[in-house]
């Protein structure tokens, strides 16, 4: 065993007996009235016998599965939580973590493993959902401070329309017309300024630098021009995406070789066909890099958009607005659904990526 | 007459001087619609040189000229004393406040978290995937929650909007260091191995120094971004003060020039910090012997 997996061995047999002497409700109550809770604290008590046998990594699984299970289930009966019931739940966390550092020390091929890989990950993203929930629950925070996840994922569930009636508005218009447009006359320009090295100079050091300047505090102006609805939206999202696509695009194109160029040339080719047939393709993984850069600002740029006024629909209005009527867990709930639209559109774009540029050394990997 | 064809210097102030030609066309044009109605409605004869006088000197116009915003930068910079409500000054410095606080937390945060990620597996693996899908979503959309969130708890004024500009300049930083402190090569390691350096002494003598450009490279992205972070910290608490207040309370009134100073102001600001870094960077790489 490593020094920390001991220590976390220890924290979970001395946090399990911890849970088991002291009172798990604020009321005073033993682990003994909720008898789930006290199996989880004598399995995890008796797990201290691995200083003596050793124990199979799985057993470790077992009881951070057992411990959040019977952790949450036990939230109803106890309402507010006493110091055992901490205990105990961080007894359970350092068993998840012991699990993840054994099944990471059976060496190269299991860690290698894509379900590893997934697997770790997925651990950690519902441990930190359940160490929320019952310490938002058992700690009593106010809701509107921060809703537990069930109260978000009701929210979800319940008001399906109204987000899908936001993500409309935001997402299908504003967001993937003004990335259309965006992208696509940055691309146009790119390739107009390709042909004049002078211009090139001028632009790329301007561009370079746009790209660090707070766009976004145009907002306000787009709104005021283009009205409240979602073009004005979309005019934010296209001057957000813009300089991005057209620094990369001037820079991918300049990426093929002079070898290359001059093969094009011995071949009698035109500039189109050079174009086509050799810059394009050249520049494709530095154009998928800016679309990608671009997959996230465009989503930003809406919503923030939206803070300046918007009709009463949009991801950004329900937002700013639930928040002034306290509705937290109706925030939370747009925002993941923002966050599940972030990554799904990024994930699209790598995946058609992969598709056209999979004779790219960067995505053929060896 | 090589400078001319070699450097950057011409091409770019030509293209900035395109740039103005293009604002002031622009404005002529957009604001000339409004002009010709008062003219309509007051029945004067114009020319062509007096729309283009007017246009370019409205009150609240569509899109002001550049000499406008400058005026009314020069204003509320140079002729209001500092600590007037009015001083551009006073909403940027407060504005900067928030977003140097934000990004010195959010820089040892992520330089901490990173250092956490390279010397356990378990870390690594469990945290690393959620850092970089941390990159793909809109976390600008939970600015207004923490204010208003911490707000209700009796946080106000300037650590919410750092605590914002933390969090956003939190992610490139970790993602930054984290490669920057794997960048030394396994030969190096072994190297350290047989010397027989503890982890401690691999990490001062190789892995931060090694990852000092890393550094450089991810703060200049963290304060670009948490200057909007702040920036946009400033709007749901409704326009007291800040940048982002001047932007909001210029879009609520129409008073468009005030918009676009504060515009440029941030604008300005923003290229300051990203300089300023720049040039800690030269300083740092050239003081430990690793620039170019």
């Amino acid at each position: 065993m490593t020094r920390i997996q001991s220590a976390l061995a220890t924290l979970l047999g001395v946090g399990c007996l911890a849970g088991l002497a002291l009172p798990v409700s604020s009321m005073g109550s033993p682990v003994l009235d909720a008898p789930a809770v006290a199996l989880f604290a004598v399995c995890g008590a008796a797990s201290l016998v691995r200083f003596r046998i050793a124990l199979p990594f799985w057993i470790d699984g077992l009881i951070s599965v057992l411990g959040a299970v019977t952790l949450l289930a036990a939230l109803p009966e106890i309402e507010r939580a006493g110091i055992g019931y901490w205990m105990l739940l961080l007894a359970a966390w350092a068993s998840a973590w012991l699990f993840v550092e054994r099944l990471l020390d059976l060496g190269p091929i299991v860690r290698q493993d894509r379900f590893v890989r997934l697997l770790v990950p997925i651990c950690f993203g519902v441990w930190i959902l359940v160490v929320w929930e019952a310490v938002v629950r058992g700690a009593g925070i106010p809701s509107v401070l921060l809703p537990p996840p069930s109260a978000i994922g009701v929210r979800l569930l319940s008001s399906g329309a109204v987000l899908w009636a936001d993500f409309r508005q935001t997402f299908l218009q504003a967001v993937l017309i003004g990335y259309t447009l965006g992208c696509g006359s940055a691309f146009l320009c790119a390739i107009a300024i390709d042909r004049s090295p002078f211009l090139q100079r001028g632009l790329l050091p301007l561009g370079n630098f746009v790209s660090a300047l707070p766009i976004i505090g145009i907002a306000p102006i787009l709104v005021m021009w283009f009205g409240f609805d979602w073009p004005s939206k979309a005019a934010v999202v296209v001057v957000m995406t813009f300089f991005p696509m057209l620094v990369n695009t001037v820079a991918g194109l300049a990426a093929s070789g002079s070898m290359e160029r001059d093969l094009m040339r011995t071949y009698a080719a035109g500039y189109w066909q050079t174009l086509f047939k050799l810059r394009l393709p050249a520049a494709a993984p530095f154009i998928f890099n800016a679309l990608k850069i671009n997959s996230t600002l465009a989503l930003i740029g809406a919503i923030v958009a939206e803070f300046f006024g918007t009709p009463t629909v949009g991801m950004g209005f329900r937002i700013s607005t639930e928040v002034g009527r306290m509705n937290i867990d109706m925030v939370w709930a747009e925002i993941a659904v923002a966050a599940v639209a972030g990554s799904t559109f990024y994930g699209v774009v790598t995946l058609v990526e992969r598709a056209t540029t999979f004779w790219h050394p960067s995505v053929r990997r060896g | 007459m090589t400078r001319f064809r070699e450097g950057r210097t011409v091409p770019v102030l030509t293209v900035l001087a395109a740039l103005v030609v293009l604002w002031y066309g622009f404005a002529i044009y957009l604001n000339a619609a409004w002009q010709l109605d008062l003219y309509a409605k007051a029945k004067t004869d114009w020319t062509v040189s007096d729309l283009v006088a007017d246009t370019l000197s409205q009150d609240r116009p569509v899109l002001p000229a550049a000499h406008q915003v400058f005026v009314e930068i020069w204003n509320t910079t140079v002729e209001k004393p500092i600590t007037s409500k009015r001083s551009l000054f006073y909403h940027g410095w407060i504005t900067l406040s928030a977003t140097l606080l934000g990004f010195a937390i959010g820089t040892g945060l992520g330089v901490t978290l990173a250092v956490f990620i390279i010397h356990n597996r378990a870390v690594d693996r469990s945290l690393m995937p959620w850092v970089v899908a941390s990159q793909t979503i809109p976390i600008l959309a939970i600015a207004p929650m923490i204010i208003v969130v911490l707000n209700a708890v009796g946080l106000s004024g300037l650590l919410p909007k750092a605590l914002i500009s933390a969090y956003l300049s939190f992610f490139p930083v970790v993602v930054g260091m984290v490669t920057g402190l794997r960048s030394p090569e396994t030969q190096l390691l072994d190297l350290m191995r047989t010397y027989n350096a503890s982890a401690w002494q691999t990490f001062w003598k190789l892995r931060w120094p090694s990852s000092v450009p890393y550094l450089f490279t991810s703060m200049k992205v963290a304060v670009a971004i948490s200057l909007v972070g702040a920036i946009v910290g400033e709007l749901p608490t409704g326009a007291v003060a800040g940048l982002g207040a001047r932007l909001l309370a210029g879009s609520y009134y129409g008073q468009t020039i005030q918009i676009w100073s504060a515009l440029f102001a941030a604008a300005a600001l923003a290229a300051v910090l990203v300089i300023l870094v720049g040039i800690a960077n030269r300083l740092v790489l050239k003081r430990m012997g690793m620039a170019q």
